[in-house]
């Protein structure tokens, strides 16, 4: 963990290397989940200082997207897709596996801090579904068994 | 020895990666010196991951390829277990025609010399001697339409934003690709990125835009990956900077990134986000040609639009014109997804009917079970029944039986579809990607999903509430989020009304 001084060091640095785009704004956002895994609190005073907008409307924008985590997620990320191409090979068996095998809804995270499970519209695997995304890593044809092993190598 | 195997996030995620490695490894073990090229999908994601090899006779096709495959593409080519034949030969690859997606699986993405190879630049600097009128006019007598759904002809748009006065114009190219069913954009980006780039270049000439952005939703690593690539490896060669190609004006490209909402692939909503917003819908007028980034004039299409642009230019409109039905001219990549038994792209002329594609060229269900329902055009698209299947594959056909083509996917779904759910779904879909600005669309959607789940309960009385609710979305809402997300949820109903008529007693 970094602490707050590392943080606002780090959040600075990235304001330098995005602040002359036109539209920084989601630029940074992305820049600072991929820095901290997550937008932290003590972020988004300064990001909105440097770009001459007000606290809220920073909150306002970073709320508005489904990608941007106000908290940390667990230790892994399992996406599922849940839009109808994968609905039509069996998405939603194999989200109700999932929420089983893991004991959590969609955007819960399991207590052991290890799984977050959320749900995703469309990765474009549309023709070998049902798809996921772990880790940021892609995966078709998903079935239960091959959900149960990957949730299973997680470390 | 020279073989290909896609970078393609299908072929990824179907385990590309995995056989590449295993292919060096065998290729090292065997001292065999492996020219291994990461290349776009030729669409038969069915066969994904599919290695080809170059022989003399042309490129030989395996798949789908297991790591148990792969030391035998070290042998007889023609005794392995997953030989397919030539590439070109194989009746999926030879019934197409191939105008936009022509490079796409066959050459290295990111080697600027196949791109040439293969026709690249031809259009551009074809284009480079034209005046902006000429740029224009030709784009409009190809008869493109905007591919991205609404179906706005492409030359039109680029002659409002070409004839605006201001200092500064923008092209901005909607890669959210958000709908279901839909991965032509991806594939495009991931197979032949310099064939966008080429398009937004001339899209500038034609305009006087100097700028460029590449929204690409966060979905699509991979087509970000290679999209950022191709970008640094055309402002190397000069492609792209201060003077295209050594000779025209200056145009200079952005890729962003999108950030998970649905409605950022509206355009106005595409230009706040950009903007560093929130992807509100803006109220049109004023059309972003006139008004659009940042306040300027600007041009905002789809990929497969912009992508179609060099063709158009390299072998004239006429050329590109000459195919298609109707006032739908020149192809579409069809994307066939869901429970298709062969799914995939497979660019054509407009025209097949819908049930040509989903018997023929799908060839039905992965299931094997009966076709039920198709979805054409994504989560806002109607469900066809086999009853229309006779529905040619155009924009004012589609409209004619209630529905759209949207961006060309198609979801098939077997008889074990439930009608009901996915009209359900259609609505929570709705009401989790609203943007919130209008209200048919916001509260709309949330009223939408009680009646359906009124409806599923047995409350018959509940069906006349639900079209009403329809009617209203469709005509109250700001955008075409809420406004068409009626097509599913009514197609449903008309179509299948069964799906409905659940008695009290079987639902309870
Ligand atoms: C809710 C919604 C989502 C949309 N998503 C996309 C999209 O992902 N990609 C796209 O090109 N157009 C999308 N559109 C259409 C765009 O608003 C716009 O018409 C299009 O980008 C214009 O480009 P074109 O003329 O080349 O099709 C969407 C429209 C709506 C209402
Ligand atoms: S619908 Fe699941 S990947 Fe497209």
């Amino acid at each position: 963990m970094l602490d707050s001084v590392q943080t606002k060091e780090r959040v600075e640095e990235i304001l330098t290397a995005h602040i002359a785009l036109e539209g920084a704004l989601l630029p940074i956002l992305h820049a600072v989940q991929a820095e901290f895994g997550h937008v932290p609190q003590e972020a988004l005073p300064i990001i909105a200082k440097a770009l001459n907008i007000s606290r809220a409307e920073a909150h306002g924008v970073m709320t508005f997207y489904h990608d941007f985590r106000e908290k940390p997620a667990g230790a892994h990320v399992v996406k599922l897709c849940r839009a109808e191409a994968c609905q039509a090979v069996g998405a939603d068996r194999v989200a109700a596996h999932a929420k089983k095998a893991l004991g959590i809804d969609w955007h819960e995270t399991t207590l052991d801090g290890k799984v977050t499970l959320e749900p995703i519209f469309c990765l474009g695997l549309c023709a070998c579904g049902p798809a996921a995304i772990i880790d940021g890593k892609l995966f078709g044809r998903v079935d239960e068994a091959k959900l149960t092993q990957i949730i299973g190598g997680l470390k | 020895m020279k073989i290909f195997l896609p970078l393609d996030s299908a072929a990824i995620a179907l385990g590309a990666d995995e056989i590449a490695l295993a292919l060096q490894a065998q290729a090292k073990a065997k001292g065999i010196d492996l020219d291994l090229v990461r290349n776009g999908s030729r669409g038969m994601v069915w066969l994904e991951p599919m290695a080809e090899v170059q022989t003399p006779a042309g490129r030989m096709a395996f798949g789908p390829m297991d790591l148990a495959d792969v030391p035998a593409l070290f042998g007889d080519l023609a005794a392995h277990p997953k030989a397919l034949g030539l590439t070109d030969d194989l009746p999926w690859m030879a019934a197409q025609t191939r105008l936009t997606f022509a490079r796409v699986g066959v050459i290295d993405p990111l080697s600027l010399a196949d791109y040439r190879a293969q026709g690249g630049l031809t259009g551009l600097a074809r284009a480079l001697e034209m005046d902006a009128p000429a740029l224009v006019a030709e784009v409009t007598a190809s008869g493109l339409r905007g591919r991205g759904g609404a179906g706005f002809p492409t030359g039109i748009k680029w002659k409002t934003v070409s004839e605006a006065q201001a200092d500064r114009k923008y092209i901005v190219c909607n890669a959210d690709e958000g709908d279901s069913a839909t991965f032509a954009d991806r594939m495009l980006m991931e197979g032949d990125p310099f064939t966008l780039i080429e398009g937004m270049i001339i899209a500038g000439l034609a305009t006087g835009a100097t700028k460029g952005f590449v929204y690409i939703r966060s979905e699509y690593p991979i087509a970000i990956h290679v999209m950022q690539q191709a970008t640094l490896i055309a402002r190397a060669v000069g492609l792209l900077g201060p003077m295209v190609m050594g000779k025209g004006p200056a145009f200079d490209l952005e890729i962003r990134v999108g950030a998970g909402a649905y409605v950022c692939g509206e355009e106005t909503s595409l230009l706040n986000s950009l903007e560093g917003k929130r992807g509100v819908v803006r109220a049109k007028p004023p059309l972003p040609a006139l008004e659009g980034f940042m306040g300027k004039p600007t041009v905002v299409n789809n990929v497969i639009s912009l992508a179609s642009i060099p063709v158009i230019f390299e072998k004239g409109a006429e050329h590109y014109k000459n195919f298609g039905l109707g006032r739908s001219r020149g192809t579409i990549p069809l994307q066939i997804a869901g429970n298709a038994r062969f799914g995939g792209l497979y660019e054509v002329a407009f025209g097949l009917s819908l049930g040509e594609i989903v018997d023929k060229i799908a060839g039905g269900t992965a299931s094997g079970r009966p076709v039920k329902a198709v979805q054409v055009g994504g989560p806002l698209g109607a469900y066809f029944p086999r009853a229309l299947f006779d529905t040619p594959f155009g924009y004012e056909e589609f409209a004619g039986k209630d529905g759209l083509i949207g961006h060309a996917g198609l979801t098939i779904f077997d008889d074990s579809a439930d009608m009901l759910a996915q009209a359900r779904f259609a609505m929570e879909f709705c009401a989790i990607e609203s943007c919130g600005k209008c209200t048919p669309c916001r509260i709309g959607a949330v009223r939408g999903v009680e009646t359906v789940d009124r409806i599923a309960r047995g409350d018959a009385s509940a069906i006349p509430l639900l079209t009403d609710l329809c009617n209203t979305m469709k005509s109250g809402s700001l955008c075409a989020l809420g406004g068409f997300t009626p097509y599913p949820v009514m197609s449903a109903l008309t179509h299948f009304p069964d799906d409905f008529s659940r008695t009290k007693e079987a639902a309870e």
